[in-house]
């Protein structure tokens, strides 16, 4: 139920009309054309690279429930409307980063999110909203992300949704106190601006569709558009899910203090047209800050995407169909961790969940499952004084393989995140001390496959300025997996060369990691799991991929059994021979390849990562706050 | 002797001559089928026959100009030229990398597959070098390496070789030196610097940009080559010159080397052609639109100037070259309608039933609805009018409608029909909103010019969209890029990048620069015999807030700028950020961009004029029809032939008028009314 109350100067009610097809859907165009405008302007607009570069941000356009229409990670806004208890009024902006206060729609303080209620003739119609990731909002590490942080005081300054806008007027007082408590200031307020200059241009676009279309015929619209999307996801859920519990689990390497790995358990059945998501089995939350805190609707709406883009990429997505699924998480665990528990460092976990979705979707049909590769999204900080004395802080967002899909190969180096984009490297050196060394993908790393699992990216940064590194990664522990037969992928890696000739690997999650002028960093990511028999990737293929350097002549043979000739072309009939032995002396295909069990991979982690392996987690005193509940 | 003039337009079916004879204002028009495998054949055709027609010997021709879409298609069909890329050490992969950008949204990777770079990594070498974002050098260049580079590339057999080395557009020293090592070692390759090419920022935008204009530049040379020298043997001894992407000409030999700049020279002549004869008309407001068989280009025009950008798009690829911003919607006559079966909503496009097998009502065997079908059933498009050549199939495209859409979603044909049509006016709308409204303009500024084959039959309904009148469609509106191409002036722009806060610069340094590239640019246009008298500069900076990763162009008055000091720069650069974005900072301006376009002062030239008649159109009725639908009531529309209308006719909606190459829709409640110029304005009965 909606705690909020709406302000309304125009009373008469919004009456239900029967809405053409058609006309249903030039408003649904009109609608996402304007959220494809929310983010024009903020990419024009914005500062930090992360936002303007990388594009770490997420709009939608809501009905007057709060219901997303358009958008891609469901709504923000009935979380916020159920908690929040105040007025709402024309004019009105909110701004929150606060997780526990909009249970979970954001994740961590670095995200701001902003809403607007949108008004027409004194009549709210609807709300945009959109969050983006500040590259710093002050606490203990430059960045705001603690590996180390055990509370979500360490992780900066936090605010619950409050108007930073009432009526139209800029609460100026709030909102230069919270830009005096981060590290870069003048880009919390570009990002900040642009974000609202986005939403209001969304308000903007619907109140000229109102004005179209008459607010009865758009509201009715908007209901028709959410109700058409549930009668189709209806249907998909009967056709593919199963009534049968299915269940997968993945692992995160390590929390940043030494433990791991965590577990991550899902199960997914239909009861007649309700899908349950259940995360019983999940690892208990961890002491450090690798907490996701997972919004349920938010998860709805992941596994909705995930199940149209694996069976029917036709539908268009909307909140509608909510009511067809059930999420349960349980309370305590590393997807819903009790306040005040960290939850910074949560990137790591909200890409395994997307490996997680994906081994449950395609249980059924294998021949819809994707690899792994989700599984983070590396971060590196960088930060300092310059010669000049001036404050330097760069945030950059790595990318790895794509993992092999039923569709073809995983591309090498590429975001798996929505509209994300690398920062050009030209544009690092002219902006940071700093210095590109090498960008390229490293050979083999791609998991083997019919279709291969795109490489990892290793990415060389030479140090210019003294100053800290933080790095935030996963993977380096357990592999991406394979499916149908596919291999798992290479690991992530990274490894400081100091200006003396020492070499060291880091940690996957570190701060506070002093360089100098001449360091170098290999920044070098995980691979994509592959997909299918490699045996049965056309030789050409593979050739072709050696010739590039992307697949070495070794791996040809090893994984792929294909011999080449002195040209690197194959050699048909060595190659058959060769193929036939690899056939019958390997066992049954794997639907999954995880590779080498856990306790294999701690024997010889210190060996082959240089890092000590990680401890196994104790969950004594998250287990008896469990209890305690 | 008169001075003639020749614009020649190559389209995928017909190649338009349009001959301008410059002293008695006098123009003819020749349209020949296009040749495809060598268009010159088509095109020496065309120009034979217009010649014929104007009573000129061919060797009286002064000038041509020529809009091409051969670049464009060689890189939409990727049938370039093998591309050998040089790159520097830790770089070979760049493209293969690009920007790591997946298109579709959360999860689209899954239905995702990449397609290869331009240059094939295994045509990819490193060499030995660096220099730093700075300009210094931070590794001098290992000659040896370029040398090997060459001897490896040459045995692969690459036919075009780019150099694109990192910080090059600060520096671009070490990419001048591969150059002249390279062209010793293999003299007679084509090679593009980057640092030539495209100076500016972003490695993987530059290298693209610098690979797709090696990519074309063999076939592109070759093809002005080819027709150069047919020209010659008919003794044609003019000057021949190109439409630029960006609406100026470039010479025959100087758009051999530099062709990325070409890529979108056909929309860019429609542009320009409609602008001619809009100006005429007394229009310079302007919202060109132009649909055809796949897709609809739109442009915005603001006091006879066409908005430009600083990138192309073609296919998927965004090249950073400069062209008229023309948007493009996969919305064109030969989208396709169809219900998908989970939702049941009406999609149009972007599939397109294309040429072959083309709509049902052409009946070569298209099965798919298409909007022209739509357009069929509901009585705009005549079924026996198309020049006679063709009959179409009305009763055909109404059976497809009706199986296909109207059926699943238990509508009337017609309803079926006009949704179709309402669903492709509204992707069209979004371009035009695109280029007009998310860009800060009013569209109820601005006039609507529609042509193109299919532009005439949905400007009416678009006009009423947009609010945006008079809807404007001029005479032949299925060949104005040739009017386009005949009418265009010779432009040339130098540019360079210098990334500087202005508190760290003088005014009088910038105003130096600018005339430095002012001269620069100038030169070309001197070698054309075009003096500084018939010269006009245009100085632009780009500018953008301190760490902001966006540009915006401000166009600068030296004098101003001499004057008032920077002031003259970032007031206005607040002003158009305020205008843009809603919203302005007080944070440091910086300089990103400087840049002079000096261009040709235009030439006058009037357009053909139309014999005063009455607002009685009745001479021109061919026939009526009851077969004409609009927001679900049936009306008698007439039938016009256009050919036959005069000055000052008027003609009420509903009607159709039909000509050789296009038809135009009238809507009820709309008064179209015929100017000097045979343009047919169209607005609300008031």
């Amino acid at each position: 139920m909606s705690k909020a109350k709406i302000i309304e100067t125009n009373q008469e009610p919004i009456k239900s009309v029967d809405v053409d097809p058609i006309t249903l859907d030039i408003i649904e165009s009109a609608l996402r054309n304007a959220r494809y405008e929310m983010d024009a302007v903020l990419f024009r607009t914005a500062m930090s690279p992360g936002i303007r570069e990388q594009h770490d941000e997420f709009p939608l356009i809501a009905d007057r429930n709060g219901k997303m229409v358009v958008g891609q990670f469901g709504s923000f806004v009935d979380g916020f409307l159920k908690t929040y208890d105040g007025d709402i009024e024309e004019g009105d902006v909110i701004l929150t980063n606060d997780p526990y206060s909009v249970e979970g729609a954001i994740s961590h303080l670095n995200d701001w999110l902003v809403m607007m209620p949108i008004f027409h003739n004194g009549k709210l119609v609807g709300w945009s909203a959109m969050f983006g990731h500040m590259t710093d909002v002050g606490g203990k590490v430059p960045g705001s992300l603690p590996t180390d942080a055990t509370t979500i005081f360490e992780e900066g300054i936090r605010f619950e949704p409050f108007k930073i806008y009432k009526k139209g007027e800029l609460n100026s007082t709030a909102l230069e106190i919270i830009l005096k408590q981060c590290r870069l200031p003048h880009w919390n307020r570009s990002d900040f601006n642009a974000i609202v200059a986005a939403c209001r241009t969304a308000g903007k676009r619907v109140v000229e569709i109102c004005d179209r279309f008459g607010v009865d015929t758009y509201c009715s619209a908007l209901d028709a558009a959410l109700n058409r999307n549930k009668e189709a996801m209806r249907r998909l859920f009967r056709d593919s899910v199963s009534e049968e519990e299915i269940v997968f689990e993945d692992y995160l390497c390590d929390d940043g203090r030494g433990f791991g790995p965590y577990k991550y358990r899902c199960s997914m059945r239909r009861e007649g047209d309700k899908v349950i998501l259940d995360w019983t089995g999940t690892d208990p939350q961890a002491f450090g800050s690798i907490n996701f805190y997972l919004n349920e609707n938010m998860f709805k709406m992941f596994f909705g995407i995930y199940m149209i883009m694996v069976f029917d990429p036709q539908i268009l997505f909307n909140d509608g169909f909510y009511d067809l699924v059930d999420v349960h998480i349980p309370e305590g665990s590393l997807m819903k961790p009790t306040y005040p528990a960290a939850l910074s460092c949560r990137t790591h976990a909200l890409g395994r969940m997307f490996d997680v979705l994906g081994g449950l979707l395609g249980q059924r049909q294998p021949e819809f499952l994707n690899a792994a590769g989700f599984s983070s999204s590396p971060h590196l900080m960088y930060s300092g004084y310059d010669k000049n004395q001036e404050w330097y802080q760069l945030f950059q967002i790595g990318f790895g393989g794509i993992p092999g899909k039923p569709f073809g190969d995983g591309p090498d180096g590429h975001s798996l995140w929505p509209s994300f984009t690398n920062v050009p490297n030209e544009f690092l050196e002219a902006y940071f001390p700093l210095r590109i060394e090498r960008n390229e993908t490293v050979i083999d790393s791609g998991g083997a496959g019919k279709h291969r699992g795109g490489n990892g990216v290793n990415l060389v940064y030479s140090f210019l300025e003294p100053g800290e590194i933080s790095i935030h990664d996963d993977r380096w522990f357990l592999p991406p997996w394979g499916v149908n037969g596919g291999h798992p992928a290479a690991r992530s890696r990274k490894i400081m060369h100091r200006t003396d000739g020492t070499v060291e690997s880091l940690p996957a999650k570190c701060d506070r990691i002093f360089v100098e002028p001449g360091d170098r960093l290999e920044f070098i990511t995980w691979g994509g799991g592959g997909w299918g028999d490699p045996l049965e990737r056309e030789p050409e293929k593979v050739a072709l991929d050696v010739r590039r350097k992307l697949v070495s002549a070794e791996s040809a043979e090893k994984n792929y059994g294909v011999i080449l000739n002195a040209d690197e072309e194959p050699d048909a009939q060595a190659t058959e021979k060769l193929r036939e032995k690899m056939r019958n002396e390997r066992g049954e295909l794997k639907t999954f390849d995880f590779g080498r069990p856990i306790e294999e991979l701690r024997k010889t982690c210190k060996e082959e990562t240089g890092l000590e392996p990680p401890k196994q987690p104790d969950f004594k005193r998250a287990t008896a706050m469990m209890e305690n509940r | 002797m008169a001075k003639v003039r020749l614009g020649v337009d190559v389209g995928g079916t017909f190649t338009d001559v349009l001959l301008m004879n410059m002293d008695s204002g006098d123009t003819f028009r020749a349209k020949t089928p296009s040749t495809p495998s060598d268009q010159s054949v088509g095109i020496i055709k065309g120009i034979l026959k217009a010649c014929e027609k104007a009573g000129v010997d061919p060797s009286e021709i002064t000038e041509l100009m020529h809009g091409t879409t051969v670049a464009t298609n060689a890189m939409l069909e990727r049938k370039g030229a093998r591309v050998g890329l040089i790159v520097t050490d830790g770089y070979a992969q760049v493209l293969q990398i690009a920007r790591s950008f997946v298109p579709g949204g959360l999860a689209g990777w899954i239905v995702w597959n990449k397609p290869d770079p331009l240059a094939d990594l295994q045509d990819t070498v490193e060499i030995n070098e660096r220099v730093g974002a700075d300009g210094k050098v931070v590794r001098e260049l290992d000659e040896a390496s370029v040398k090997d580079a060459v001897k490896y590339l040459k045995k692969r057999g690459v036919e075009s070789i780019t150099v694109s080395l990192i910080n090059a557009y600060a520096n671009p020293d070490h990419e001048k030196r591969a150059l002249e090592i390279i062209k010793k070692e293999w003299s007679d390759i084509p090679v593009s610097l980057s640092s030539e090419v495209l100076p500016e920022m972003r490695e993987y935008e530059r290298t693209l940009t610098t690979v797709a204009n090696a990519y074309v530049r063999p076939i592109l040379s070759k093809y002005l080559a080819s027709l150069t020298s047919t020209l010659e043997e008919n003794k044609i001894k003019s000057n021949t010159k190109v439409l630029r992407s960006d609406g100026g000409l470039m010479a025959f030999d100087l758009a051999s080397e530099k062709p990325v700049n070409l890529m979108m020279s056909g929309p860019a002549g429609g542009v320009k052609g409609a602008l001619w004869i809009a100006k005429q008309a007394g229009f310079t407001n302007l919202l060109t639109y132009d649909m055809g068989g796949t897709s609809t280009d739109v442009a915005l025009i603001e006091n006879g100037k066409p908005a430009l950008r600083r990138e192309t798009e073609v296919g998927d690829l965004n090249v950073r070259a400069s062209s008229l911003d023309v948007r493009t919607v996969g919305a064109g006559g030969g989208s396709i309608a169809k219900v998908p079966e989970l939702t049941k909503a009406l999609r149009v496009g972007p599939e397109s039933a294309g040429a072959e097998p083309g709509p049902v009502c052409y009946q070569k065997g298209g099965e798919e609805p298409t909007t022209t079908d739509a357009n069929v059933v509901l009585g705009y498009l005549p079924e026996d009018l198309l020049g006679g050549e063709m009959k179409l199939d009305r009763a055909g495209a109404a059976k497809a409608i009706k199986e296909k859409i109207a059926d699943p979603l238990g509508l009337s044909v017609e309803k079926a029909a006009a949704g179709i049509i309402n669903i492709a006016n509204e992707n069209m709308f979004g371009a035009l909103r695109l280029v007009s409204i998310e860009k800060g303009y009013d569209p109820r500024d601005f006039a609507l010019i529609a042509f193109g084959g299919a532009g005439p039959l949905h400007a009416n309904a678009l006009g009423k969209l947009m609010g945006s009148w008079p809807v404007i469609i001029p005479p032949s509106p299925g060949v104005l890029c040739a009017y386009g191409d005949a009418t265009t002036q010779t432009r040339n722009e130098a540019a360079k990048t210098e990334i500087k806060r202005f508190n760290q610069l003088k005014p009088e340094e910038v105003v130096k620069q600018l005339e430095n590239l002012r001269d620069e640019a100038a030169e070309l246009l001197e070698k054309e015999g075009i003096g500084a008298d018939s010269r006009e500069t245009l100085f632009q900076v780009d500018v953008r807030y301190s760490g902001q990763g966006f540009e915006v162009p401000i166009e600068i008055d030296l004098e101003q700028l001499k004057k008032e000091g920077f002031s003259a720069i970032t007031d206005k650069f607040d002003k158009v950020h305020e205008q843009l974005f809603t919203f302005k900072l007080d944070l440091p301006h910086e300089m990103v961009n400087l840049r002079a376009v000096v261009e040709e002062k235009e030439q006058s030239f009037g357009a053909p004029e139309l014999p005063q008649g009455s607002e009685d159109a009745s001479e021109a009725v061919i026939k009526s029809s009851d077969n004409f639908w609009y927001e679900d009531k049936q009306y008698t529309a007439k039938i016009y032939d256009r050919l036959k209308l005069k000055a000052g006719n008027k003609i009420a909606g509903p009607a159709v008028v039909t000509e050789m190459d296009s038809t135009s829709v009238i809507l009820p409640d709309h008064i179209g009314e015929i100017d000097k110029f045979g343009n047919i304005l169209i607005n609300p009965k008031k």
